[in-house]
């Protein structure tokens, strides 16, 4: 059986709900061989034999983290050369499409970026146009290259005891010509990240001010989700940029979107428009996002929101 | 923002923007039913949003420079992508690069990223300045690819840039935050629309357009191989496409006082609510 490199997404050893997903499907095309960059490889260890990686590539040393993309193009593509695995998978985040695209261009490749499904010939399902039009394509030359869009298809655990390889990497010098300086976390406490999130409740400039965005955080706590942004609200500075949903933010399809106070801008609708299930309050019945909602309320954010909240207390007593 | 220090080092640099031309946003998209591509026929064709965010951080750029600072844009892309560069010209880019064949039709990224890279090899350029993404490709891999085609360093996704001497620092946008990511020049930088607010053209930028230089080349003139380019070079190829089910109509009603409790009783029924 080929194997199937798969480009671990984690948080200092946690693994990322989009890099479940694609040990999931990795199992279905063939073996799995995680590549693992990056600090934290004790905590990442369980997560990788709960989802049947068979190898787990251990990339040593802070090249990858000191310097964005390149050096992991390079991990990548002398894995592609000594291996020969049958395809490359890595999640659709902002580094990972950027890796695809890169390690596509190093090996001769074509890339597929946003995939939400792969079927067993490796033929990808994207939708395109926010959501209007489903795409199936492939790539037709080189080890095909394929960014995943997280939420795609359900994770699965299948537990293995994957041998461990450790891998030097040996950037050349053109990999390391950007340096990191810095990292800062903006993304707010303890609430699931946006990418990852089943339910994301998203407030707009319809709040009114960073107070009023508390309403859409308590909502938010109160469903167990991931709290979105319009751009209005991140330039206002009422909740940080890293919770942007749109064409210039993150792009998310979660089985649920709670969309308070946003007019629906064709740039915000490009981050969301493929969310399972749409609920919208507006207090303008004329806002173009009721045009997608499942279920919506023409009402005030400021009353709809709390009797809300109040109703779920009830029945849950 | 862009923030220039260090005066005495200021040497003077040339830019070059890359700018696409795409189907205005607000059009409706769609797939030509003979070979599964854009109709971009269709609708009408404007200058991709963030490329403009591009434009202006050269321009920028280019007025705190001072001197002898060139900005230069080029876009690949049928004969009507003239009126795309001729809106970048007016808003105050110094000369346009079209480069234009009937052999680039159906291009790829990977395949973009090589033609890019070809032309930019016929103009000097310290920096190169690209939007983070396309609203029709919306695939955001142009930039990185071309660093990597060029082999020089990768500052994508800023929504900040610093350049101090030949030193650029940019506050990198992450998943759950920023980075700042420091190179010398030269760089790839593409650009996310937090960094600026673009200029409009005015008359006197449109008049001043007419008279810049214009250069058009041919896939001859850059000396890119034609089997890495157009529909037969491509990488990837479209199987099948179609039409998604249309959203059926949702339940939309004025809030009389129960808005809030009918809104947990649909998410208690879809079983949202633990
Ligand atoms: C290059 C570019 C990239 C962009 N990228 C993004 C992006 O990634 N993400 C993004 O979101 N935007 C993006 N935008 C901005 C986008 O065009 C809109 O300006 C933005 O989405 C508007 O945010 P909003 O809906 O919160 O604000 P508004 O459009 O001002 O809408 C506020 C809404 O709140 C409603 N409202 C007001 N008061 C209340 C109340 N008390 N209760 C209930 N409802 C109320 C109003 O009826 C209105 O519909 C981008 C723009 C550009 C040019
Ligand atoms: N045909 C093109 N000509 C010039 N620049 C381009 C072209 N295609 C893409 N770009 C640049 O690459 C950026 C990212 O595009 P994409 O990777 O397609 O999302 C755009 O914002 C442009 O700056």
């Amino acid at each position: 059986m080929s194997a199937v490199l798969v480009l671990i997404d984690h948080h200092d050893g946690v693994l990322s709900k989009g890099s479940l997903e694609l040990l999931t499907k990795a199992r279905e095309l063939g073996e799995v061989s995680a590549v693992f960059c990056g600090a934290g490889i004790e905590v990442a260890r369980p997560a990788l034999a709960e989802y049947g990686a068979a190898t787990v590539f251990v990339v040593e040393g802070d090249a990858t983290d000191r310097h964005p993309v390149a050096p992991t193009v390079g991990v990548l593509a002398a894995l592609v050369e000594a291996h020969a695995p049958a395809v490359v998978l890595v999640v659709a985040t902002i580094e990972g499409r950027e890796v695809a695209g890169r390690l596509a261009v190093r090996l001769g490749s074509g890339v597929i970026t946003d995939a939400v499904g792969i079927d067993a010939d490796l033929v990808c399902d994207q939708q395109v146009f926010g959501g209007s039009t489903l795409v199936r394509s492939r790539v037709k030359r080189g080890t095909p290259v394929i960014a995943v869009r997280p939420n795609s298809w359900p994770a699965a655990p299948s537990p293995s005891t994957p041998a461990e390889v450790t891998v030097q990497p040996a950037p050349a010098a053109s990999d390391v010509l950007a340096t990191v300086v810095e990292r800062v976390r903006e993304a707010a406490g303890d609430r699931p990240d946006l990418a990852d999130a089943t339910i994301v409740v998203s407030g707009g400039r319809g709040l009114g001010n960073a107070e009023g965005f508390g309403l859409v955080e308590a909502l938010a706590d109160r469903l167990g989700a991931a709290v979105g942004a319009s751009r209005a609200v991140t330039d206002a500075g009422w909740y940080p940029h890293a919770a942007q949903v749109g064409q210039t933010g993150r792009t998310v399809s979660p089985s649920l979107y709670v969309a308070v106070g946003i007019s629906g801008a064709i740039q915000h609708r490009a981050g969301m428009q493929t969310s399972k299930t749409i609920v919208v309050v507006n207090k303008d019945r004329e806002a173009p996002l009721f045009e997608l909602a499942d279920f919506g309320i023409v009402g005030d954010a400021h009353t709809v929101i709390p009797a809300l909240l109040a109703e779920l207390d009830r029945l849950s007593t | 923002m862009l923030l220039v220090g260090n005066i005495e080092r200021m040497e003077p640099l040339s830019i070059v923007v890359c700018i696409k031309q795409v189907p205005d946003s607000w059009a409706e998209k769609s797939l030509r039913p003979r070979d599964l591509r854009l109709d971009r026929d269709a609708a009408d064709a404007v200058l991709n949003e963030l490329d403009e965010y591009a434009v202006e951080e050269a321009l920028r750029l280019q007025e705190s420079r001072g001197g002898e600072t060139t900005v230069t844009v080029l876009s690949m892309g049928p004969a009507r992508t003239a009126e795309t560069l001729r809106k970048a010209l007016s808003m105050g880019a110094g000369a346009a690069i079209h480069l234009v064949d009937d052999g680039l039709e159906g291009t790829d990224a990977v395949g973009t990223s090589y033609a890019l890279a070809q032309a930019l090899a016929t103009v000097p350029y310290d920096m190169v300045i690209l939007g983070s993404e396309s609203t029709d490709a919306r695939m955001s891999v142009v930039p990185a690819m071309l660093a990597e085609r060029l082999g020089v360093a990768q500052l994508t996704h800023a929504r900040k840039v610093t350049l101090d001497g030949t030193t650029v620092t940019i506050e990198r946008v992450t998943d759950d935050g920023y980075a700042t990511v420091r190179a010398e020049l030269p760089a790839v930088v593409s650009v996310v629309e937090k960094i600026n607010e673009p200029r409009y053209p005015n008359f006197k930028g449109i008049m001043a357009a007419k008279k810049r230089p214009f250069t058009t080349l041919a896939l001859a003139e850059i000396g890119a191989e034609a089997a890495q380019l157009g529909l037969a070079g491509a990488g990837t190829e479209v199987v099948e496409a179609t039409k998604a089910p249309a959203r059926s109509a949702g339940d939309i009603s004025d809030d009389d006082g129960t808005g809030g409790a009918r809104l947990a009783a649909f998410l208690v029924a879809k079983g949202f609510v633990s």
